[in-house]
């Protein structure tokens, strides 16, 4: 194809190519979240966005972390720290599909030599309280995306439907750049002057939080911050609408979040270092998903999260 | 007559939905139409991953008209009466019939719906379709209310006949009906009209889609056995797969890769569920080493370097999945060869259910089962134990968290590379043998003794906390785990005492009272057994007639009175003999009831009359000879021969003998006689529990 664009040469390339892309498609293109996520889908930005009728659309690279899945630096594919990239857009225009498909083709897969499909995958978050329909995108039969059409967050059922894309950008980005082991994966490009890879960046830290994860991690103290999270998020929604210092309604719905998002956190790692057991682990997750419920309850009698009839 | 052809073109069908939805369309289109009052010759209904197509041919071209007739009150009624009918029906009292009865004039409305044109029809039967079809999961999307399985993106709804065609128009919430579909999503992307189903399926093919699912299995099928026929090698079937995969492509091309070298030391059945469980692989198998050594992917496109980048994409996806199964495997075998016990001390973290405890839990009570069965089934007590003890290790191997319906076989394995025996090995794959009613029963004595304990403990745990499974809810396959019981009782023909088990499996798990529950189980069981050997031929007033008759719970030991009964029945002399049982069943217990009194001492020949009683008396004796020791041997089958030579001297007493005589001694004698008809054959089974 003549107006096939060049082939990504680095990991960043290919971040930057999805910016760039869903920028020209009108998406707010936000910066990561600043805390600890299991997936991008935790950013406030589509958890809580993703709730009420305002029309919202959104793209950013998410750190996440699944202290499970260190695997010490060694697995090819396996990291306890990966990124995401996340696109959501409310309500989910009907050409969302070939939006996505235009996605690829930035970042160099021609579909005319790939076979790209959508296999059934229904998403459900059950600490989220979430559940849509959509596939997972297989590219040379490798899953690389995920992409659902949101049908409830925290609970509330999504008027509009938000569509969420969801980019796994190591694997995709090595499937690209033809890479067998993450680690040897070109970060910057490799004729900079100072070529940096995946490993040279990440090699160590995984070794670290792997060690961290599996043995080090606290787990009295890790037990203590889940309640210290779980009572916190609880006590902030407490507060009465009204702040006298301001003047002004002020609900404390992202602060709130914020603790859910550690509690959900601290329940991975607790995971991770397998002190909770298999009856114990459906109740750690009622505890986050009746914190992400209550969250999404708060956010909607805010301003962001109001159906637009009612703000007028 | 027209040909109808609907296409309901969507965003991708989960494959698994697609046959469901293809049956869904046809009958709730059809129904609908013909409950309006069409009629159509044939229909048939077909899909892609994006389509869902129904193709109608031989409709009529508008429905019957309808008289409608209803009766209402007298003319002369009270003008409120009146007016409440015309207010029914919606006409004036001038459009109303008069008709003379007896009674006078009675109003009459009549109301002639004329026939409507097929189009309108399909329009609201189709409307009404697609708002309430049954996907198992729907959606909406967007800012709109309308659900289908994925995001519905066209309408095509085409009416033809000879002279041409003409679209239904239709318009769900903002989606137009028309004339046109697209093509494959990357192949042939455009839109474009079609006139009829027969224009639709060329066109469709041209523009890279193929319609009917069973061809594309077709295609994908003798594509793929070709493949791996050039390679020297072959196919694994794989129907399901087969099914799944053609739900997943407009365009099949299959493609074949093979193994790298570094897996084909995994077990071929990892190998297999690796690639049939994440990469939809279909297996192929080198029948010369036996070993899975390559995979056929089916690609949905066709591209200038047939199919290159593609596969290389899909072995190093394979390789990656691969590498993963190995690290999995490597990590089980050293933790195997260490001895397992890290596996063993996990257990106590895992949960069976909240009031049985952990499988640690489980586990002893297994062994303590296994104590008590080893020797029943002539297994080998210090195997068994060992067997029972590692039944469950392998649950906590990495393998089995990835593929847990590999449970029992990655325990044998594991089992294997630990130095166990290979009893025990095997044991340990097979104790959750059978799984379901055709499933392979095991035959080795170890592997019986712990299926068999497995599902006893199962089965008095949730007896114990009284979850028992009720009408179609047995959330912990309770009903399976019986079967599985009896199935290797019954195939292994282990003689033993259930309810002697069912208490020793209770007093495990800490019951109090082992008696009740035992007994309720036991009924559980026979209500199962029921329903097994009736679907074997037997009939219930067979198994009934058994049941009755003490030992009933040995199972092996009923079948088998059960199974001689039923064959004595087919005989020609066992239906007369059971009328003569019967018979003289019903004449004693006439004579007990109204004379308050058993008759049951001896009948002596010395009061006979006749030679026919003569004769029965030396038949009964000559009987009893055969049939006593019969019975010791458990010989069923000889017992009622013999029995079945009574038929005749029976038979010819009731002809020849009136048992009621007035004389009270010889009356009492042949009713102790008649007793012992009823004493000897009621010894084989309770014969009055038979029908007819």
């Amino acid at each position: 194809m003549a107006d096939a664009p060049k082939a990504p040469r680095s990991f960043q390339e290919i971040i930057l190519r999805l910016q760039n892309y869903w920028a020209a498609q009108g998406c707010a293109v936000l910066q990561p979240y600043d805390m600890e996520v299991g997936a991008g889908t935790f950013h406030p930005a589509t958890t809580l966005r993703s709730l009420g009728s305002k029309p919202w659309a959104a793209a950013y690279v998410q750190p996440s972390r699944r202290p499970t899945d260190g695997r010490y630096g060694e697995n090819p594919n396996r990291l306890q720290h990966y990124y995401q990239y996340q696109v959501i857009i409310k309500p989910s225009p009907p050409d969302l599909q070939d939006l996505y498909l235009g996605s690829l083709k930035a970042i160099g897969i021609d579909a005319s030599l790939h076979d790209i499909r959508f296999v059934e995958d229904d998403w459900e978050s059950p600490t989220l309280g979430a559940w849509g329909l959509g596939w997972e995108i297989w590219c040379d039969g490798m899953e690389v995306s995920q992409f659902t059409y949101f049908q409830q967050v925290g609970g509330h059922d999504c008027r509009p439907v938000s569509g969420e894309l969801t980019y796994g950008l190591e694997r995709l980005a090595m499937y690209v750049l033809g890479v067998d082991h993450v680690m040897d994966m070109p970060f910057n490009d490799s004729q900079s002057p100072i070529p940096l890879t995946y490993g040279d960046i990440f090699r160590q830290t995984e070794e670290e939080y792997s060690r961290h994860n599996f043995d080090g991690a606290d787990t009295a103290q890790l037990l203590r911050h889940f309640e210290d999270a779980e009572a916190e998020c609880q006590r902030l929604l407490d507060f009465p609408p009204l702040d006298p210092k301001s003047g002004k309604t002020i609900i404390m719905a992202h602060p709130a979040y914020d603790q859910t998002i550690k509690a959900s956190h601290l329940f991975n790692l607790l995971d991770a270092r397998g002190v909770i057991s298999v009856t114990e682990r459906q109740a750690y997750i009622g505890r986050v998903r009746a914190l992400a419920k209550k969250c999404a309850d708060a956010f909607r009698l805010t301003p962001a999260g109001q159906d637009a009839e009612v703000a007028l | 007559m027209s040909d109808l052809l609907i296409e309901l073109f969507s965003e991708e069908i989960p494959a698994r939905m697609q046959a469901r939805a293809r049956d869904d369309l046809k009958s709730i289109m059809t129904n609908g139409l013909v409950e309006a009052g069409l009629t159509y010759a044939s229909a048939g209904a077909f899909s892609t991953p994006r389509r869902l197509v129904l193709s109608i041919e031989g409709l009529s071209a508008e429905s019957k008209p309808v008289r409608e007739e209803r009766k209402g009150p007298s003319a002369s009624a009270p003008p409120a009466a009146i007016e409440g009918f015309l207010r029914s029906t919606g006409l004036t009292l001038d459009q109303l019939e008069r008709r003379a009865d007896k009674k006078g004039e009675t109003l009459y409305a009549v109301v002639e719906k004329p026939g409507r044109a097929a189009s309108v029809i399909i329009a609201e039967v189709l409307e009404n379709t697609i708002r309430t079809f049954p996907w198992p999961k729907s959606m909406r999307w967007g800012s709109g209310n309308l659900r289908w399985v994925r995001p519905l993106h066209s309408i095509l709804c085409l009416l033809s006949d000879d002279s041409g065609g003409e679209v239904v128009a239709l318009n769900i919430d903002g989606i137009q009906s028309g004339n046109t579909t697209a093509g494959h999503r990357f192949l042939a992307p455009a839109r474009f009209p079609v006139t009829g189903f027969d224009d639709y399926v060329v066109k469709l093919k041209r523009a890279h889609v193929v319609l009917d699912s069973a061809e594309r299995e077709a295609e994908i099928w003798q594509g793929a056995q070709n493949l791996a026929f050039a390679a020297g090698m072959e196919v694994v079937e794989d129907k399901g797969l087969l099914a799944e995969v053609a739900g997943l492509v407009e365009w099949p091309v299959p493609l074949m890769g093979r193994i790298a070298e570094t897996f084909l030391t995994l077990p071929p059945e990892v190998l297999q569920t690796s690639m049939k469980e994440h990469q939809k692989f279909f297996s192929v198998r080198n029948p010369k080493t036996g070993r899975i050594e390559g995979f056929i992917t089916v690609a949905n496109t066709e591209t200038a370097d047939h199919g290159e980048t593609i596969l290389k994409g899909n072995q190093k996806v394979l390789s990656a999945r691969l590498s993963d199964a190995k690290f999995f495997w490597e990590n089980d075998l050293r933790m195997a060869k260490a001895g397992m016990q890290e596996w063993l001390d996990g257990l106590k973290s895992v949960t069976f259910h909240n009031e049985l405890g952990s499988q640690m839990d489980r586990i002893a009570r297994i062994e303590g089962l296994v104590g008590h069965l080893a020797d029943k089934v002539g297994a080998d007590l210090v195997q068994a134990l060992r067997a029972a003890r590692l039944a469950k290790a392998d649950l906590r191997s990495s393998m089995v968290g990835e593929f847990p319906e590999l449970q029992g076989l990655m325990g044998m394995y594991y089992a294997q590379a630990a130095g166990e025996t290979e009893s025990v090995a095997q044991a340990i794959k097979e104790h959750y043998s059978p799984l379901g009613p055709t499933d392979d029963v095991p035959g080795a004595p170890v592997s019986i003794a712990v299926a068999l304990s497995d599902k006893l403990d199962v089965l008095t745990g949730f007896w114990k906390i009284d979850q028992k499974p009720t009408g179609s809810k047995d959330p912990y396959a309770l009903r399976r785990a019986a079967l599985g019981v009896m199935r290797l009782i019954l195939i292994n023909s282990i003689r033993t005492s259930l309810v002697m088990h069912f208490r020793q499996g209770l007093a495990m798990h800490a019951a109090v009272d082992t008696v009740t529950p035992a007994l309720d189980l036991l009924a559980f069981f026979h209500d199962r057994l029921k329903v097994f050997l009736k679907d074997q031929g037997i009939r219930h007033d067979v198994i009934d007639a058994c049941l009755a008759m003490p030992g009933n719970d040995d199972l092996t030991l009923l079948v088998k009175r059960a199974d001689a009964l039923a064959a004595f029945l087919k005989t020609e002399d066992g239906p007369n003999l059971l009328q003569g049982f019967k018979r003289a069943n019903t004449i004693l217990s006439q004579a007990e009831v109204k004379d308050g009194v058993e008759y049951s001492y001896g009948a002596d020949p010395k009061f006979a009359e006749t030679d026919e009683e003569r004769a029965l008396f030396a038949a009964l004796d000559q009987a009893e000879a055969q049939i006593t020791p019969a019975m010791r041997r458990e010989d069923f089958a000889g017992a009622m021969a013999a029995m079945a030579s009574l038929r005749a001297p029976i038979d010819a007493f009731f002809t020849a003998v009136q048992v009621n005589s007035d004389n009270p001694i010889i009356r009492r004698n042949r009713l102790n006689l008649l007793h012992r008809i009823r004493a000897i054959c009621s010894g084989v089974a309770d014969l009055t529990k038979i029908d007819g």
